[in-house]
């Protein structure tokens, strides 16, 4: 079976998931960025690649700041943005979400960015429109958060250069993050040797390490001699049930302090997708100090959504 | 038909002498990938240009974006000088339709307002689809539409013309 983002050329007509996409292909969208950076340093920060184009930002789920880099990334390409916010519209008015799609494509769409609690809803979005259209996950329950992945390994590759001489480790709530998955994916297919995820039990999917992945319960043992260091989010909104005694606790073991980032390499980086819980995940003194990339991560964020964005409408 | 290509290299001494009475120490110069930033790096150099050179690949500011979609291999553009009130010289390897010429304006100015623009090429084949002309010129050619013609370089920095499939 075809690969659903692809064309019938081997394209890319849809981004939903980093998962077996050609190494090639993660290679170009890095590369594109790379020139994007450039234009957001420049006085007019635009380029009038997709004028005409309509991009409508269909977030089911909420979630301003990967709408606002969205949103920014496609005003910088000139494109029309129609935002969206489904979590408190029609969608509440019982109507379907193919029905949703089928109303804004006939309101002459170019391209829609989904967000969905269901895992699998922009993979049925993009199964159910016509070829001229583009879809782009931004973000679909545990599942994917491609433009994620890919910034997170655009900044690792701007700080670390090669990627085939890499310790990276993924740090806390890896069961409900489906960033943590497409940055697997990601650095799995670019050929990253040493991959761990750490993190207490009950945070840790079963079967990770069918991942390819190397799975720590210690946070200190985990993070010896890595060469970049991903906290995620404890995502205490997709919490059910007692999976943890308490944030406190959580810190205790699993919180990211200098002594711990200590045993890291020296030059290791810190990043972490945002919104920080300081103090949860990840001290202050961390967050705000030398090794942190994050806002690295956010500024490179929007040259990476304008690439995936530009290559999907030329293809 | 064989069509007998000049010398690069003479042509690029011809424009060296064009331009040279028209820098000051205030003329920029920015190349087009990837046969003109070839170009301009020589012309940069023989003139003894002040200003850093500039480069732009215009991939952003193609009008046929719609057609062809992205270039596969974009590099990015380097101005690392003040646009505005600068006169430049843009230069690119061979002139046809004038609409790269166009697109490379287009970035220009969204860099700044430039005092003024003006264009120098190796070769100008004709062909022109937009009002689009050369100040400096090393050579007009006539070549058959179906045919692409580019500026190369050697490994030893010499440069070479041919045709693109």
């Amino acid at each position: 079976m075809r690969n659903p983002q692809l064309n019938e050329k081997g394209e890319l007509q849809h981004l939903l998931t980093i998962e077996g996409l050609p190494r090639e292909t993660i290679t170009h969208i890095l590369d594109t960025a790379t020139s994007f950076v450039g234009v957001t340093a420049r006085e007019v920060k635009k380029v009038p690649l997709l004028r005409g184009k309509s991009v409508f930002n269909l977030f089911f789920e909420n979630s301003t700041r990967t709408r606002t880099t969205f949103e920014i990334a496609a005003k910088r390409l000139s494109a029309d943005v129609i935002n969206l916010n489904i979590a408190v519209s029609s969608h509440a008015k019982g109507e379907t979400l193919l029905d949703t799609v089928d109303n804004l494509s006939a309101m002459h769409a170019d391209m829609f960015v989904v967000r969905h609690a269901e895992s699998g809803a922009p993979h049925l979005i993009a199964s159910h429109v016509a070829s001229h259209l583009h879809v782009v996950n931004a973000g679909d329950g545990r599942h994917a958060h491609p433009t994620q992945g890919l910034l997170d390994l655009y900044t690792i590759r701007h700080f670390k250069k090669d990627f085939t001489r890499l310790s990276v480790a993924i740090v806390g709530d890896v069961l409900h993050s489906r960033v943590a998955r497409s940055l697997i994916h990601a650095l799995t297919i670019m050929g990253t040797p040493d991959l761990r995820v750490i993190g207490p039990m009950t945070l840790i999917p079963a079967g990770a390490e069918k991942l390819g992945v190397k799975v720590y319960y210690d946070l200190a043992q985990g993070l010896r001699d890595v060469d970049v260091v991903v906290m995620l989010r404890l995502q205490s909104e997709r919490m059910r049930g007692a999976l943890l005694p308490s944030a406190q606790e959580f810190f205790k073991y699993y919180g990211l302090t200098p002594e711990k980032l200590a045993l890291a390499k020296p030059d290791a980086i810190v990043m972490h997708p945002g919104p920080l819980n300081r103090g949860v995940e990840i001290d202050s003194a961390v967050a705000d100090g030398s090794h942190a990339v994050i806002l690295s991560q956010v500024t490179f964020g929007i040259a990476v959504r304008m690439a995936v964005m530009s290559i999907l409408a030329g293809n | 038909m064989t069509i007998v290509l000049p010398d690069p290299e003479a042509l690029c001494e011809e424009l060296v002498q064009q331009l040279r009475p028209h820098v000051t120490p205030d003329t920029a110069l920015v190349g087009i990938h990837t046969g003109g930033v070839y170009l301009a790096e020589r012309l940069h150099a023989a003139l003894g240009v002040a200003v850093p050179l500039g480069v732009l690949d215009i991939s952003f500011y193609r009008d046929d974006f719609d057609k062809t979609g992205l270039h596969p291999q974009i590099k990015p553009s380097k101005i690392p000088f003040e646009v505005a009130g600068r006169h430049i010289i843009l230069v690119d390897d061979v002139l046809y339709t004038g609409r790269t010429v166009r697109g490379a304006m287009h970035e220009l100015f969204d860099y700044g307002r430039p005092a003024s623009i003006s264009l120098a090429v190796l070769i100008d084949r004709g062909g022109r689809e937009l009002p689009v002309a050369a100040q400096f010129i090393g050579a007009r050619l006539e070549v058959p539409s179906d045919h692409m013609l580019v500026l190369d370089r050697y490994e030893n920095g010499k440069l070479r013309l041919k045709f693109d499939a």
